[in-house]
């Protein structure tokens, strides 16, 4: 969501909205993901209580899950956005000007047109982020939301049999994985509807 | 292979002859342009070039490579902003504004969408949604733009296929299809939003030689029926077949114009008769 908002303010948005986009991806891009999970963790929830106590509300204790999937979907924003920028410049020009050509809203071009377009070329690239970020879950363990790796480690820790539990928890990571593949790979074959694939095209 | 109805030397201008279908006199005008100037940057590719086209006229745009004929085309429904100028389509003016950079934008973007969805344009390059079947790309913008029901855009789109010889393809997707019969869908679909002009882009430029007689059988048909057209083209003799008037781009002004039977019979400048002699 975050991705495909950015990719159109970079693409169409005026020179204000661009710039504060490119800001957005490039720092976001640039400092590590770790760093970034603690600033905004640490940071992010002192902003939101004292903006409420500001506003006379009571503090509110953030919990990791929402902390650390807000934070996830901030960084994933930044790298989808590039993703699906590159996906929507992909899209044949001429099929964009022929929903102009016959009266189409924006709103309505991005439904029917350009999200289906683009989708086949940018779910390569979205299905490595969704992979990465799979894995970026163990990160949140610093800011003490309780995830596979940090579990692992703890019962690895107590009961000493590190193998069993890194390799329980390397399978439970890859069993992840290959369901994701399987959802991606359907998802993939339905948005290249129309498209002859290369093996039919030799 | 094209148009038989049409008798050359018949047309005199003011006295039209009933074989070929003319605009009368007292017809609407359904699309009017008038002093339209186009910049692109430093290139002036329009300089002041006026055009009208009444209920059931064929208008044919002709002109070298850089003329401005496709720019003018594009113009009339802004899929590029003219500079200046003056367009009305259906008597209705489109209204245009200065953008901060100083560019022509139209002013009223639900305007420029209501007066689009009557101007069925077909492409060069047919620019059919390659993620839709034929058919999906025909009820495509009467469901979601005219607001058509579903059930009867899907009917009507099988009829229209079906004229334009592509029945048994409804179901099949674009990039599986011939240059020729994406065109011809393309046609299809321009066809279904009831049009009250076509606009042709070049419609045979991109197709092998084989197949520009199929798409030109169609479009002949169209012109015959009566169909408002404006029509860009480089096929001089399906201009010469179908246009009731034709228009020669020189450089961004309009050399010259007139019935096709003086344009190619009798052209009076001289660079339209290198012209005619080069293509012919």
């Amino acid at each position: 969501m975050i991705g495909t908002g950015g990719a159109y303010g970079k693409l169409y948005g005026g020179p204000v909205v661009r710039d504060l986009l490119a800001v957005y991806t490039t720092i976001v891009r640039a400092v590590p993901e770790l760093v970034l999970i603690l600033l905004l963790y640490y940071a992010g929830t002192d902003l939101i209580n004292q903006a409420l106590t500001a506003m006379g509300y009571q503090r509110i204790d953030v919990s990791g899950l929402a902390a650390g999937i807000a934070v996830l979907g901030f960084v994933q924003g930044a790298y989808s956005t590039e993703v699906i920028r590159g996906a929507i410049l992909a899209i044949p020009q001429g099929q964009i000007e022929a929903a102009r050509a016959y009266g189409m809203s924006p709103s309505l071009m991005l439904r029917r047109i350009t999200l289906p377009a683009m989708l086949p070329f940018a779910i390569p690239g979205l299905a490595n982020l969704w992979l990465i970020a799979t894995k970026d879950t163990a990160l949140l363990a610093v800011v003490g939301f309780y995830e596979l790796a940090l579990a692992t480690r703890q019962a690895a820790g107590v009961t000493k049999a590190y193998f069993t539990f890194f390799f329980a928890a390397g399978v439970l990571y890859l069993l992840l994985s290959l369901f994701s593949n399987l959802i991606i790979g359907r998802v993939e074959a339905r948005s290249r509807r129309g498209m002859p694939s290369l093996k039919e095209a030799r | 292979m094209t148009a038989t109805s049409a008798v050359s030397g018949m047309m005199v201008q003011g006295a039209a002859p009933a074989l070929k279908h003319t605009a009368q006199d007292g017809a609407a005008e359904a699309i009017h342009v008038e002093n339209l100037h186009k910049r692109f940057g430093e290139l002036h590719v329009l300089k002041g070039v006026s055009l009208s086209a009444r209920d059931g006229e064929v208008i044919a745009i002709i002109g070298g490579s850089g003329s401005g004929k496709s720019t003018l085309l594009r113009c009339i429904n802004c899929l590029e902003n003219p500079t200046s100028g003056i367009i009305r389509v259906n008597g209705e003016e489109i209204k245009l504004r200065a953008d901060s950079h100083g560019h022509t934008v139209p002013a009223d973007r639900k305007q420029i969408e209501r007066i689009r969805s009557k101007l069925g344009m077909v492409f060069q390059n047919f620019n059919l949604w390659s993620h839709m079947t034929l058919i999906e790309n025909v009820i495509e913008v009467p469901v979601h733009v005219l607001g058509v029901k579903r059930d009867v855009a899907i009917s009507e789109a099988e009829k229209l296929l079906a004229r334009v010889g592509l029945a048994e393809k409804r179901d099949v997707y674009p990039a599986y299809l011939s240059g020729g019969q994406q065109q011809r869908a393309a046609i299809a679909r321009a066809l279904a939003i009831n049009p009250r002009v076509m606009l042709f882009d070049e419609p045979t430029s991109a197709l092998d030689p084989e197949l520009v007689g199929e798409v030109l059988k169609v479009i002949g048909d169209l012109a015959r029926e009566g169909r408002t057209m404006v029509l860009v083209t480089h096929e001089m003799k399906f201009a010469r077949e179908v246009a009731t008037h034709v228009v020669y781009l020189y450089n961004g002004l309009v050399e010259e114009e007139g019935p096709p039977e003086q344009i190619f019979g009798a052209p009076k400048s001289e660079r339209l008769k290198q012209f005619i002699r080069n293509i012919g």
